[in-house]
């Protein structure tokens, strides 16, 4: 399969897809966290990188398999979202927020100076495991999971307590579990797009994995429409290709982003998609006639 | 030593809280984290050095100078970028717009000065002093004053002014402000306009003081400060000055008796620590939920 894609397909729009793969992954972690449960997390990077830096440390000092590599990134990353979710259960909003870009600094600081890790100069000659068709399955398999979960009385229970966590709690949500069970899932997914990112890069540095990838991430989950799964791929395609297509204005490219930013804001204040659902959507289409 | 450390750290610290005073005047009346004002501040620190370096202005014009231009460029920001959104959209829709902006103000500025560091001319004599046994020198004196004078000017105005009990009462409630006959558009233009001024001050002081200034000082400073608001109690006032000069202390006497590369990791891991234990920061007001 990838054999016949590097034969047919040019090289650059393959990249693009891998990336949009691996950014879908991280996404719907996120949207686990901050769309669904609406605990605003503006460190996703974090767990980003503990899942990059675990999985390339496995594979070139310890010559583990690859999914094998990815797997106990995506599991360190889900012991730390388990234990940045702890303080959620005091702190809220902003607070909550200030504590996760926290979170991720202080990670990115610590792999600045993490001799296994290359320290600032970076970690190369990690082997290019990742494929499109490798990212794709998982990528289909975690729609398919999120989408189960979000249909679920576990998944209900998020969305109450983003909409009224007394409530939720009144209606008999251990919103205290829930809310760590969000960020730990959410942070497995992190670590696993990380994953997959270190293995396509050759090479990672702190620098990757810095407060404007944590911004990016949430812009695609916010664009799109928080909480909504075709929404938040939708905001994701987009935000990945836009960078990509705005190479035609060159130097003026990021003031284009940031303009974007605040146009589809001001046009589309709920993103894209704001609270679509699969689920609804099937059920308008095969809706009966009364 | 120490309190010539004690001295730096209210230095840094008192630019810290200069611009966590423009997120948390915001926050406490429209609830949104300011994700721009960290450029207000960098352009503050270019506006001023514009000033001094093209039209040889000393200092104080300088500063003077900053402060009205980043004035109207917070009011300018909050007119197209923020007011669209206001009351029709969800708090993190304006976050990503002022995201946005963010984005939009430093990547222009790279294009105006190029993305490297440009120095700032020695505009005050490296005059040292001691107050006994502290070495003091004549720009941390003045950045001290200033911004004493800054916030205790601040203080009057909310407190004494029209104006000021206008701004009150819109972070207290703010329909109920807008039924009361109080322009609330006119208020929280007010509160950018004065913010952004407090952070092009803090701008202007930091660039003299570091002797360097760059397109994207901006996001640390803004993201440091923001944490200063917080660990003050976003909202609070008062806590912004107590947790921008906190900060700076603390993260002055990490690097000095820890280890200076882990810096930045040094301040965000007492804010953690500090709001786990109170989560509404030092001077915040704990709300209870209704339901």
């Amino acid at each position: 399969m990838d054999a016949f894609l590097t034969q047919y397909v040019d090289a650059y729009y393959l990249r693009i897809m891998v990336f949009i793969g691996i950014n879908i992954i991280l996404t719907l972690g996120l949207n686990l966290i901050t769309g669904v449960t609406g605990q605003l997390s503006m460190g996703h990077a974090g767990f980003m990188s503990l899942g990059a830096y675990t999985s390339a440390i496995l594979s070139v000092h310890y010559a583990v398999p690859f999914f094998v590599a990815l797997l106990a990134g995506a599991l360190v990353a889900a012991l730390f979202g388990f234990l940045l979710g702890i303080p959620t259960l005091r702190l809220e909003g902003d607070y909550l927020a200030v504590v996760t870009i926290g979170f991720a600094e202080i990670i990115r600081v610590f792999f600045l100076n993490f001799e296994p890790g290359g320290k600032a100069v970076g970690f190369s000659g990690i082997p290019q495991s990742t494929t499109f068709t490798g990212v794709w399955i998982v990528v289909i398999i975690v729609i398919y999971l999120n989408y189960k979960l979000l249909n679920s009385r576990a998944g209900r229970s998020l969305y109450a307590i983003r909409e009224n966590e007394i409530a939720a709690e009144a209606c008999g949500v251990n919103t205290t579990r829930m809310k760590v069970l969000a960020f730990t899932m959410g942070a497995f997914l992190g670590g696993l797009g990380g994953g997959f990112f270190a293995h396509y890069m050759y090479f990672i540095e702190p620098g990757n994995f810095g407060f404007m990838k944590s911004i990016e991430l949430l812009n695609m989950v916010v664009l799109g429409g928080m909480g909504s799964i075709p929404g938040v791929i939708l905001g994701t395609v987009i935000l990945t290709i836009a960078p990509e297509m705005l190479r035609i204005v060159q130097d003026y490219r990021m003031l284009f982003y940031g303009a974007l930013l605040v146009i589809l804001m001001i046009f589309r204040p709920n993103g894209l998609l704001g609270d679509v659902r699969i689920y609804d959507i099937k059920k308008r289409l095969f809706r009966k006639e009364v | 030593m120490f309190l010539e450390q004690v001295l730096n750290g209210l230095t840094l610290g008192s630019t810290y809280a200069l611009i966590a005073l423009g997120y948390t005047m915001v926050y406490g009346i429209v609830q949104l984290i300011n994700f721009a004002h960290g450029e207000i501040y960098m352009f503050g620190a270019f506006i001023g050095l514009f000033l001094v370096t093209a039209l040889g202005l000393n200092i104080f014009a300088a500063l003077l100078g900053a402060m009205i231009f980043c004035m109207l460029l917070g009011m300018l920001v909050e007119r197209i970028a923020y007011r669209p959104l206001r009351g029709k959209s969800s708090r993190l829709s304006a976050l990503i717009s002022a995201i946005g902006v963010s984005i939009f103000l430093s990547t222009l500025m790279a294009l105006i000065r190029g993305p490297n560091t440009t120095r700032y001319p020695e505009m005050i004599a490296q005059n040292t002093f001691y107050l006994g046994s502290v070495e003091v020198s004549a720009l941390q004196i003045i950045i001290l004053v200033v911004s004493a004078l800054l916030m205790i000017g601040l203080q009057l105005l909310i407190q004494k002014t029209r104006i000021g009990k206008a701004m009150r009462a819109c972070s207290q409630d703010i329909d109920a402000s807008s039924l009361m006959g109080i322009n609330v558009n006119r208020v929280i233009s007010f509160t950018f306009a004065i913010g952004s001024a407090l952070a092009a001050a803090g701008g202007v002081m930091v660039g003299i003081y570091y002797n360097a200034v760059w397109p994207y000082m901006g996001t640390m400073a803004g993201l440091k400060a923001f944490a200063a608001a917080v660990l003050g109690g976003i909202g609070s006032v008062p806590g912004a000055m107590v947790g921008g000069l906190t900060l700076g202390i603390l993260e002055i006497m990490g690097v000095a008796y820890l280890s200076s590369s882990y810096k930045d990791a040094i301040a965000f891991a007492i804010l953690i620590l500090v709001l786990i234990i109170r989560p509404q920061g030092l001077m915040g007001q704990k709300i209870s939920k209704k339901v």
